[in-house]
């Protein structure tokens, strides 16, 4: 693990894979430090201090925390209803050098992980166990996509939560909300929750 | 419940506290007001605890009357029509004109009792990249006020520095990418007074001037950013990330801006110049 410097107020953890990032997450999160934050990324964690903390210690007690294995390993997966009807359902499977039949087999028969949130709130980057995921983005970003819609692009699947302008592959929509304020979590889908998308029968 | 009626809204008025922090994992970042000093002093001059809501006022031009007797304080950049940085009294039916301050970006008004709307997940912060919290204050608004049971303070004016327009200048250290970016680029960084560009807003303070060059090749992976990070998209052009930043963002941080100083660039005007002064890590993490 590498501590990178980022300011007064945080350290970023760099480490060599998401699995390395979702365990030290999972295992940051149990112990009682002076942190106000913990931003969970593709290879990072951005730890944020509390006003007033001395880095340096604070860097020492976060070496030491041990990672926890197999994060969320346990967990039932949250099932996500959707319907595979996206604008770039085809292209999407051309990509893959597939089938739509095979794409869409796939991406329900997958394990996905919830890597990490960003880029909007309640919008979680999901990935897979399987390799085979790899779909550039648009070469032209989208200026509207739907709230709800079902994503591909990189590494990762992911539903919109809301509109917004977006570059990612659509393959369709989910049935159920994202980011809902009226309930704790907001978010349906957080760091390291194993997910499973359904087919919702018309 | 006492209340204040809003007449006319300005450039952007927005309710603003100290944000949301600690929901990074839900994809929500902190928001908050962009100059936490000066919001922090507008509250104490009526008397509120620092957590207590304020409206933040760009570029003056907020008008709002007050349907009964009500203390307020104005504190960050000095608004022509108004007393500022000690506390006053309106009275049922009177009226707060802000004027266009000569120096300066946002001001921040503070009501005794705090501005009292519904916080959304725990702040009452507008965060305008996100689209949480309340709605962007607009002409017509009655914005509730709270009660506080804490004293008046004694004091008739706050004595502290006042935003100025003249060149800025503030501290960095290296930011997590600075390999991103050999000795060269770091200098001219440092060498150049850099122009703060008309397209800079809540999310960050965009700045003009001689680019900045990578040396590396690459996507970076997205990571978590805080305020005062400088982002170096392709351009070259820097951003410095203010309040309603991104949680992750994907172009390399070449530096930070001390955490302490981000206020003063909250106070940056379009058009005015910032140099940035290298700040030695270990002085940094000694603060």
């Amino acid at each position: 693990m590498r501590v990178l410097p980022s300011g007064s107020r945080g350290l970023l953890l760099e480490l060599d894979s998401l699995e390395e990032v979702l365990a030290r997450y999972a295992a940051l999160r149990e112990v009682d430090l002076p942190v106000l934050d913990l931003v969970p990324a593709g290879r990072t964690i951005l730890v944020v201090a509390d006003r007033g903390t001395d880095l340096r210690a604070l860097e020492q007690r976060v070496r030491a925390v041990a990672p926890v294995e197999h994060a969320g390993a346990d967990l039932d997966p949250v099932e996500v209803p959707v319907r595979y009807d996206g604008e770039d359902l085809h292209e999407a499977a051309d990509l893959l050098a597939c089938s739509v039949e095979e794409l869409v087999r796939r991406h329900r028969e997958e394990a996905w992980t919830v890597a990490f949130c960003g880029f909007a709130p309640g919008f979680a980057y999901l990935r897979g166990t399987r390799s085979g995921w790899d779909t550039p983005r648009r070469t032209s970003p989208r200026t509207r996509v739907p709230a709800g819609a079902l994503a591909l692009a990189g590494e990762f699947t992911a539903v919109y939560p809301r509109e917004s302008p977006g570059g990612w592959q659509l393959i369709g929509h989910a049935l159920v909300p994202m980011f809902d304020l009226h309930r704790d979590p907001p978010s349906l889908l957080l760091p390291g929750t194993p997910v499973r998308f359904v087919e919702a029968r018309v | 419940m006492t209340s204040l009626t809003v007449v006319e809204p300005g450039t952007l008025t927005t309710v603003q506290d100290f944000g949301r922090p600690g929901q990074a994992a839900l994809g929500v970042g902190r928001s908050g007001c962009c100059d936490r000093g000066a919001h922090r002093l507008a509250n104490a001059l009526v008397g509120n605890h620092p957590t207590l809501a304020t409206l933040e006022v760009t570029l003056g031009g907020l008008v709002l009357t007050a349907d009964g007797d009500v203390v307020v304080a104005t504190t960050g950049a000095r608004c022509p029509g108004v007393p500022h940085l000690g506390p006053f009294s309106l009275g049922p039916g009177e009226e707060l004109r802000l004027g266009i301050p000569a120096a300066g970006l946002r001001t921040y008004v503070a009501v005794r009792g705090g501005i009292d709307v519904e916080p959304v997940l725990g702040s009452r912060s507008t965060d305008v990249l996100a689209g949480l919290g309340p709605p962007v204050v607009a002409a017509g608004d009655r914005l509730p006020v709270g009660t506080t049971p804490r004293p008046v303070p004694g004091v008739d004016v706050a004595a502290v520095p006042e935003p100025t327009g003249d060149l800025l200048t503030v501290p960095v250290t290296p930011g997590p990418r600075r390999d991103w970016f050999d000795d060269a680029q770091w200098r001219r960084l440092l060498e150049q007074a850099w122009t703060v560009d008309p397209r800079s807003d809540r999310v960050g303070a965009r700045l003009v001037g001689d680019p900045l060059v990578r040396t590396r090749e690459g996507e970076l992976t997205s990571e978590g950013m805080l305020r005062g990070a400088l982002q170096v998209p392709p351009s070259g052009l820097p951003v410095l990330l203010l309040a309603d930043h991104p949680v992750t963002g994907g172009y390399p941080v070449i530096g930070y801006v001390d955490d302490e100083a981000v206020d003063r660039c909250a106070q940056l005007r379009p058009g005015q110049q910032v140099r940035f002064t290298s700040l030695r890590q270990d002085a940094a993490r000694e603060r």
